[in-house]
């Protein structure tokens, strides 16, 4: 750990010498949050890999899947997190897009380690920074119900048929609903002391009703045009007057529709459900920015060992670095420059889409390709399985 | 009273001459005691340093109050009447102009250039008389209105994103007044027509004679303006009614044959011009509805001090004596025609020359003996005009069309030098200027970066600016509004104000049609308060003072415009937008229909439908064939 922050700290110490104008300050907090966010990164990692050990000591598939090649998630995860050139570009330029993130691992980190009060707030936070979060909640109630990830249920249970003898001990526990009332009482508790202080510091301002409209209002009618690596901008700026109420409704429908199949199928495993939300929202969001896509490439280092058979991986590498590359070069043609056009900076920005959308379904069927895998390791015969 | 004036509307409509000149006799002589409609016509021609001519039209018509006379008007267009009760106007100016004025070589201090040197395009500002809550909505008709009235783009400036409210820094400091700029509207003629038709000859007759198209369209700079007073609705008692002031500044170019001679043979001779040939017509006689139809030939002080009139030193005695010879036939040029009076200008503080106006009254000429004054020079003559303290001037830095930013420079002129040096006594002489900067929303001006330089150095903001007033843009909704006062020291030389933006972007159906021009940033506004343009002439009988000279004696302060700034803007592909719908769907589509497909898959159930599916298949239709093949076989049987 300590190696990497010193590296990275390296990397910032140049960008500081390259431009001397950013201030110290701002930037030393927004680095410390990077940092903080790997440690929570890394924390949680371990507490997952744990967990999935465990669940393969109980349905007896240790020495079939060579638990001793596991990988040590936490720590590839935080040093994705941290090596991500994504990740060094924001914390550089001063984005805030780390605080945020940070929200969001921390309110993951609280739901794995059962910090009740703790993921509240980080859930009610990164609801309040960048109002997307908001959906993270399916999750977390997920997580505190039934705990970290593991194998479907049942699959424990066609185990212990077979083995027929049924260990209660050995079965991971029922959704209960203690912690997530628990957790809907702390969420409460947070959002109103939130919604207090901002009431109260606002009060001048024109209170909590503008706060509403000019932070949730902005990221939901997409009023700034700015070109970004999303496509909104774009499409918002073409579409015609007319169409443009259908249009924002159709796009963050598409956010709100996706929940209920991803929840439904992968209940079973709520971080993985996280890390798909965020790569959709990341992806899908009014004004994304690279801070986000580190975010969720950070999270994708925890499943390094259930997405090692995933498909097209050198395709989706090569890709983002292409993009990482290009987009630039292409805003700096266009805006800089002039001799460009915005169909070419457009143009990355819908291959960078495309990249990570197909790096989220190839990262849900490689997933349930994994669960299907240990199934067909306790039922031998390939056939006769039912999810 | 208004009985007896209902058959006088209706002459008025018949329009005939004669009728109405009986018409006015018997009016004024039957309303001796009352206010009444009043119109007076009047042209200042001034000669401008760089060869060229000042041509400013004064039309005056006054109203009584309504209380008086009810809501008919012999004079004073209808209108205006209507609009100033319905909206309840108190104050409002509408101007046009296209060009430039030239504050280097044509002035800035006079009461000419304060006051009708304007920004290009269109600018409107009214003051009204109507609660807060109502003011807005006010503006948005009073622009309709006006822009239907005068066939203009007007109603561009509804949009509460183009139009702002000044809170001190514009002269007519007050809470009810709002300002709007429309910088690229094309002036022309069809501006022009629905403007002469608020007079009462039109152009038909009197000194709008002079106002042919193709002349004032060549010209350099043209500004028409229309300023409106009415205490009407004001409740502070002295109700005078309304005055509607209808003023045209041209600079032209006075190209006649033998000033071109002499231009080629001496530098410094100024072209000799008379008004046919500036606007190739005469004026034949006054508009008989006009009070009084006079012509001004004015002389500015810097020019007077030059032409070293021989009893300068006894100006004033001379003055006295009218008929003064000395006056008008000078050694360095003639006039054509004797002017009827000459006043001299009472001694003004800010110069030590004093400037000379010829009168020409206009009611002595008729058809058969047209009026036309004509100048000639004799003798090369070079002079200056008097110049603001400051001048000003904006531009815009940085490249790229991301950011950038606008920088206000004023440059001390020589004119601040002598007038500093004689008005600083205690040493401590400050030089107060007001800026007043609207930009559009789409120029998101960051007001922290705002930096003061003073003689070239970057300085501490709180030193230099005494005031500041912000309200930054909200998007789409209104503009960014930046009011300062500057406090500066009177030995300065140059001083300069910059402030950074951000390029917006807009919404393909925002862009105008010729996007890639780009977009205007209207000009600011310079003034300072500390200095007065006045020139109060001596006059013997103040009852008969003609309206454009008792203009000039109002103290105004000295305000000048600063340049227009175009800043170009990122533009989207105009032709993309059915692509990128397509496009921008089809990835949705991906998304959608490639993630649900992946949930909704499980390989081992797809597999044995398979399987059962071509089982199926394969048991079906051999069978199917082996009972056709029977059947033709058994038909074909039958029939054998």
């Amino acid at each position: 750990m300590q190696d990497l922050c010193t590296m990275v700290h390296l990397c910032y110490c140049l960008f500081l010498v390259l431009s001397p104008l950013i201030e110290l300050k701002d930037s030393q907090i927004i680095f410390c949050t990077d940092v903080v966010s790997a440690m929570l990164i890394r924390a949680t990692g371990q507490n997952l890999r744990l967990a999935y050990l465990r669940s393969l000591e109980s349905l007896d598939l240790v020495k079939q899947i060579e638990v001793s090649e596991f990988l040590f998630s936490g720590d590839i995860a935080a040093l994705i997190y941290l090596c991500n050139p994504f990740t060094i570009v924001a914390c550089v330029g001063l984005s805030t897009s780390p605080i945020e993130n940070m929200a969001v691992i921390l309110c993951l980190y609280g739901a794995c380690s059962r910090l009740i009060p703790l993921a509240a707030f980080g859930w009610v936070i990164a609801t309040h920074l960048s109002l997307y979060p908001a959906i993270l909640i399916i999750p977390v109630i997920f997580l505190l119900g039934c705990g970290p990830d593991s194998p479907p249920r049942k699959l424990f249970l066609q185990r212990h048929q077979q083995k027929e003898v049924l260990n209660q001990s050995k079965l991971p526990p029922r959704f209960s609903w203690g912690p997530v009332i628990h957790f809907a009482f702390w969420a409460f508790l947070w959002s109103v002391y939130v919604l207090v202080l901002c009431g109260i510091s606002l009060k001048q301002f024109g209170g909590l009703w503008e706060m509403f409209k000019s932070t949730y209002g902005f990221i939901l009618t997409v009023e700034d045009l700015s070109p970004n690596i999303g496509v909104l901008w774009y499409f918002f700026a073409e579409v015609f007057e007319f169409f443009r109420n259908f249009f924002l409704i159709v796009f963050h429908v598409n956010i709100l529709f996706m929940i209920l199949p991803l929840a439904i199928r992968l209940r079973h495993r709520p971080c993985y459900l996280a890390f798909v939300y965020v790569a959709i929202c990341s992806m899908l969001k009014s004004y994304p920015s690279v801070g986000d896509s580190a975010l969720y490439l950070g999270l994708l280092g925890w499943f390094v060992n259930e997405l090692a058979d995933m498909q097209f991986s050198l395709f989706l590498f090569c890709g983002y670095v292409g993009v990482s590359l290009l987009s630039p070069v292409m805003h700096n043609l266009w805006i800089w420059r002039g001799t460009g056009n915005a169909n070419f900076y457009f143009a990355t920005a819908m291959v960078y889409a495309c990249l990570q959308i197909v790096l989220v379904v190839e990262g849900v069927s490689a997933m349930l390709n994994h669960d299907r895998k240990l199934r067909n390791l306790i039922t031998g015969k390939p056939q006769d399985a039912k999810s | 009273m208004v009985l007896l004036q209902r058959p006088h509307i209706l002459l008025l409509l018949i329009d005939t001459h004669q009728f109405l000149q009986c018409w006015i006799a018997f009016g004024s002589a039957n309303e001796e005691g009352q206010q009444q409609e009043e119109f007076s016509e009047e042209l200042l021609v001034k000669p401008l340093p760089d060869h060229k001519l000042l041509a400013h039209f004064h039309f005056q018509s006054s109203a009584p109050p309504s209380t008086s006379n009810g809501c008919h008007h012999h004079l004073f267009p209808k209108a205006i009447s209507q609009l100033v009760q319905k909206f309840r106007v108190k104050e409002m100016e509408l101007s046009f102009t296209q060009g430039r004025w030239n504050y280097e070589s044509w002035g800035g201090f006079d009461p000419i250039s304060s006051s009708n040197a304007k920004p290009p395009g269109v600018e409107l500002w009214a003051v009204f008389d109507v609660p807060q809550h109502h003011i807005d909505a006010s503006w948005k008709n009073l622009t309709h209105t006006l822009s239907g009235l005068f066939c203009a783009s007007i109603n561009f400036l509804e949009s509460t994103a183009t139009y702002s409210t000044p809170e001190w820094s514009f002269p007519p400091a007050s809470g009810n007044v709002r300002y709007g700029t429309f910088p690229c509207e094309a002036v022309c003629t069809e501006n022009l027509t629905p403007w002469l038709r608020l007079l009462p000859c039109r152009d038909k007759a009197g000194i709008a004679l002079l106002l042919d198209r193709p002349s004032l369209y060549r010209g350099f700079y043209h500004s028409q303006r229309l300023h409106l007073t009415s205490t009407e609705s004001s409740s502070e008692g002295i109700d005078s009614g309304i005055i509607l002031e209808q003023t045209l500044t041209v600079v032209l170019q006075p190209n006649s044959e033998r000033a071109i001679e002499v231009h080629a043979s001496e530098k410094h001779v100024q072209p000799s011009w008379s008004l046919s040939s500036i606007f190739g017509k005469q004026v034949s006689g006054r508009c008989v509805l006009a009070k009084s139809s006079s012509v001004y030939l004015l002389l500015d002080r810097g020019l007077v001090a030059e032409l070293k009139f021989p009893n300068k030193e006894n100006g004033k005695s001379a003055a006295n004596g009218l008929t003064s010879e000395n006056f008008w036939s000078n050694p360095s040029f003639e006039l054509s025609v004797n002017p009827d009076r000459i006043f001299l200008e009472e001694s003004s503080s800010h110069s030590k020359s004093l400037s000379i106006l010829y009168m020409f009254q206009v009611e002595k000429y008729s058809e058969s003996e047209p009026f036309d004054i004509g100048l000639m020079w004799k003798v090369p003559v070079a002079w200056l005009c008097q110049q603001t303290p400051l001048h000003a001037s904006r531009f815009l830095m940085g490249s790229g069309n991301e950011r950038g930013a606008i920088a206000i420079s004023l440059k001390s002129t020589q004119f601040t030098e002598g007038f500093m040096s004689a008005n600083s006594k205690d040493g401590s002489c400050e030089l107060r200027v007001d800026v007043f900067q609207v930009v559009p929303w789409y120029v998101k001006v960051y007001f922290h970066s705002l930096r003061v330089f003073v003689d070239q150095q970057p300085r501490a903001v709180s030193d230099f600016i005494e005031k500041i007033h912000v309200s930054p843009s909200k998007d789409k909704m209104s503009p960014g509004v930046m009011e300062v006062v500057l406090k500066l020291p009177c030995r300065v030389n140059t001083a300069a104000l910059t402030i950074e933006f951000d390029k917006g972007f807009l919404r393909i159906d925002e862009y105008p049609p010729d996007a890639n021009q780009g977009f205007d940033i209207p000009s600011a506004i310079i003034s300072f308060p500390n200095f007065h343009a006045s020139m109060v002439f001596l006059e013997d009988d103040s009852l008969n003072r003609s309206p454009l000279l008792s203009k000039f004696q109002d103290k105004c302060p000295v305000m000048s415009y600063t340049e227009v700034l175009l800043v170009p803007l990122t533009t989207p592909d105009f032709s993309m937008p059915y692509n990128v719908s397509t496009i921008k769907c089809t990835v949705f589509a991906l998304y959608f229909g490639s993630l649900l497909n992946v949930l909704q898959r499980r390989v081992a159930e797809e597999e044995r439908f398979l399987k059962a599916k071509a089982a199926k298949k394969t048991g079906r239709l051999p069978l199917l064939l082996s009972k056709l093949s029977a059947k033709l076989r058994g038909s074909g049987i039958n029939q054998d």
